[in-house]
């Protein structure tokens, strides 16, 4: 024990603090590349500057995005054995196979046609180059399959069977189309989706406060808020059904989430409140009767179970999960506010003019990161204590590694991945603040910007010179 | 008779591995002759010659790592608990080499700490990798499907020695690299490095040639025992590399020092392979033992078919454009 923390805990929070570094920048890049793919679409049809503009601006960025992706996701390729051996070999003959699959297509793409995207616009015809990019988008896609098909099997496990407690596969479409996959898929891509829309919308407000008449603004900050408009109240509607989805595979996460120990019909929603696990009540809760039925049942009188219908040591930690699911549904309201004033302000014709809405729109730039983070943790926390739903324990998951070494590698990845991500996330601020239309040299041999490194597809330079 | 899927993945991690060797092996090498090379244009040059595929050469090593959690997870499940620090260390030390690379290209003032960070990432990296392949052969204790040994079990004379070994012949692995890549002035002081550097590595294979027979009976019977009618050219070939690259070097030739010197890490790497096959895990646990059952491996092969051919593809492409000699603002 260190810090009245043992080895668990701690393996837990180094793959929570890992991932959730690794998962902002794939959840960006995930949006980014099929923004690029519709800039370039749209220059290619039209063939108006702007659009070509953007999407030299918005490529550098995914440059820089993706390469901080492969570094931290490297990481994550070999934490299921450093921390989780057990779970491993009890799980690897059906996660090892879908995880590579990840892993595969990740790297495909890189060897294959991020370069061709990142440096080849003056080396390859325009509609070579247009299939390219719609390659890495598409790709990206592919990765973000294999990805969720693997953890939405941990939490809802099926076409597998366990002989001397190790799983073996027995259907591979089952396991890979497993229950909660597509609307966990859904939602997923959308908030990818949502998040980009949100930092192109905020890159795009920061510029207009600047200067009402910037064209390559106007431009994305038009396209950025018609996706929140458009995307933001699908996402509550795909989000309402994954949660109906894990009501009727995970009732004891839907419990937690919503904040309810005792077992009713007719439920109440509880707004807020403070979910006491030691005494198996939500304290201080502001309700609304009977809604939380109307919403997880579509009755009046709906039964919803409580957190007492299940032994206590299967419950998860009820107040990370309550308080992480409503700070994902407020963003996710916000964004929908966002969206609504937009078309209003659209319609007024005031949509570039309104200063307002644009300091409003730049402050939820990084919000669609918030709300992906809490949404795993959600999730994730939701699912515990098993690793795989129900089967197997997280405790029994663990490597058989000193809780020191644990603690050790918590405490370097910590310190490393602050000096890392710090510079990385402070470059891609400056890109961001610089704006399009600073011009891009050609590439190639003898040039600082080379094929196969992502990162090198921007040129701006990191610091003063000497 | 059956595919023996197993053997078909053992083949294809222990190439992926051999392929991440010997690639990553000689731009790691860059970063280890780093500190005799202090002047700030030969490190352009220097860093310039890798910098188009240093990138790709690091995917071997995930394809490697995630080859070995689909098909063997019980091999996955038992080396990455018992090389926990020292992998961890390794990571880390490969992120900061990787994000120097990135930034000392476009950084101005901060460029010093940079190259510090490239050079000790690339030796810290090499370092572990080499006490790595010296805690493998060596072995780990296993119990009912899980390493039961301590944290430091790794950590062993024998260990250390080949951490040092692999620093060195990475280095070496550089300087090959370099004298093809380069010319002029470098090129000439990479000449007079490479024998001293050659003949303290085919020192030290020849430490760990007689090292491991000695240390450990298993690898002795393997080599000296009946087997050593067909096994002998594996050191003749290895002596007749070094006497070959003595020689290239005297000769001044410009591809021949680096390629004797692959052949001399394949070689080894060769030998490492006969003294443990078929484990997997040694001392024990055989590729067939840790493989997932045919449903799992078969799955992922299909994946695996497709790819490889791409990758060997594409990196043959980017080599071959980005092939010649390297100036000072890069290729001519």
């Amino acid at each position: 024990m260190i810090f009245g923390m043992d080895a668990e805990i701690l393996a837990r929070a180094q793959f929570a603090f890992t991932i959730s570094f690794h998962i902002l920048f794939p959840a960006f890049t995930i949006g980014l590349a099929s923004y690029l793919a519709v800039l370039e679409g749209l220059w290619l049809k039209t063939g108006k500057q702007v659009y070509i503009d953007l999407f030299r601006f918005w490529l550098k960025i995914f440059a820089v995005s993706f390469g901080m992706g492969v570094v931290s996701g490297v990481v994550m390729s070999y934490q299921f054995g450093t921390n989780w051996s057990r779970f491993s070999d009890i799980a690897g003959n059906i996660l090892g196979p879908l995880l590579s699959y990840e892993v595969i297509t990740a790297f495909f793409l890189e060897a294959g046609f991020l370069g061709i995207m990142l440096f080849g616009e003056k080396k390859v015809g325009k509609g070579i180059h247009f299939f390219a990019t719609c390659m890495v988008a598409i790709g990206t896609l592919i990765s973000t399959f294999w990805i969720l098909s693997a953890n939405s099997w941990m939490q809802t496990p099926q076409g597998y069977e366990i002989i001397d407690g190790r799983f073996f596969a027995r259907s591979w479409f089952e396991i890979v189309f497993n229950p909660s996959f597509p609307y966990r898929l859904m939602h997923m891509v959308l908030a990818a989706y949502l998040t980009t829309a949100f930092v192109v919308g905020a890159v795009g407000a920061y510029h207009l406060l600047r200067y009402k008449g910037n064209e390559a603004a106007r431009t994305m900050f038009s396209m950025a808020m018609w996706m929140a408009a458009l995307v933001a109240p699908i996402q509550i509607f795909v989000g309402d059904m994954h949660g109906l989805n894990t009501l009727q595979h995970q009732p004891a996460k839907v419990a937690a989430m919503e904040g309810h120990f005792e077992s009713h019909k007719g439920a109440p929603l509880i707004l807020f409140g403070l979910p006491d696990r030691a005494a198996g009540e939500t304290k201080y809760a502001i309700e609304i009767p009977k809604l939380g039925s109307l919403i997880l049942t579509h009755e009046w009188n709906g039964e919803i179970k409580g957190l007492k219908e299940w032994p206590k040591e299967d419950w998860p930690n009820v107040a990370v999960v309550f308080w992480a699911f409503r700070i994902m549904v407020a963003i996710g309201t916000a964004m929908l506010c966002i969206g609504l004033w937009s078309l209003f302000l659209r319609a007024r014709k005031r949509l570039y003019d309104a200063t307002l809405f644009h300091r409003a729109a730049l402050a939820m730039g990084p919000a669609g990161f918030v709300a992906i983070l809490a949404g795993w943790f959600t999730t994730e926390v939701g699912r515990q204590p098993w690793v795989v739903y129900g089967l197997i324990r997280t405790k029994d998951a663990l490597s058989p590694v000193s809780v020191e070494q644990v603690a050790i590698s918590l405490a370097l990845f910590v310190v490393v991945y602050g000096i890392v991500f710090t510079t990385g996330v402070y470059y891609l601020l400056k890109l961001m603040r610089l704006g399009p239309l600073t011009s891009t040299p050609d590439g190639g041999p003898g040039e600082a910007r080379q094929p196969m490194r992502p990162l090198s597809g921007s040129d701006i330079p990191l610091d003063k010179p000497e | 008779m059956g595919i023996d899927l197993p053997l078909i993945w053992a083949v294809i991690i222990a190439f992926a591995v051999m392929m991440y060797v010997v690639m990553d092996g000689f731009d790691l090498g860059i970063g280890i002759l780093f500190p005799f090379f202090p002047d700030k244009r030969d490190r352009d040059v220097m860093m310039n010659s890798v910098a188009p595929i240093w990138d790709g050469n690091e995917t071997w090593m995930v394809l490697g790592g995630a080859g070995l959690f689909g098909a063997f997870p019980l091999a996955y499940s038992v080396i990455l608990p018992a090389l926990y620090l020292p992998l961890i260390l390794m990571l880390i030390a490969l992120i900061f080499r990787g994000i120097a690379f990135e930034f000392r290209f476009k950084s101005n003032r901060t460029k010093p700490l940079w190259d510090r960070a490239f050079s000790y990432g690339s030796i810290v990296a090499t370092f572990i990798q080499g006490a790595a392949l010296g805690a493998f052969i060596q072995g780990f204790k296993v119990a009912e499907r899980g390493y039961v040994g301590g944290a430091f079990d790794w950590l062993t004379p024998f260990a250390v020695f080949c951490g040092i070994a692999l620093v060195g012949g990475y280095a070496m692995l550089g300087c090959g690299w370099l004298i093809w890549r380069t010319d002029g002035d470098l090129q000439a002081r990479m000449f007079k490095f490479m024998p001293r550097i050659g003949l303290a590595v085919a020192l030290c294979i020849a430490i760990v040639s007689l090292w491991t027979p000695i240390a450990f009976p298993k690898i002795s019977e393997r080599w000296f025992g009946p087997n050593i009618f067909f096994l002998w050219p594996v050191p003749a070939l290895v002596l007749a590399c070094v006497v070959l690259l003595i020689r290239a070097v005297k000769l001044k030739k410009d591809v021949q020092p680096f390629l004797l010197t692959l052949a001399l890490f394949i070689l080894s790497y060769l030998g490492l392979a006969i003294s443990v096959w078929p484990n997997v895990v040694p001392p024990a646990i055989t590729i067939w033992d840790a493989a997932s059952p045919p449903e799992s491996q078969g799955f992922l092969l299909v994946g695996m078919l497709f790819l490889i051919p791409i990758i060997l593809f594409y990196t043959a492409y980017s080599y071959y454009v980005f092939r010649g000699k390297v100036g000072d603002d890069g290729y001519h």
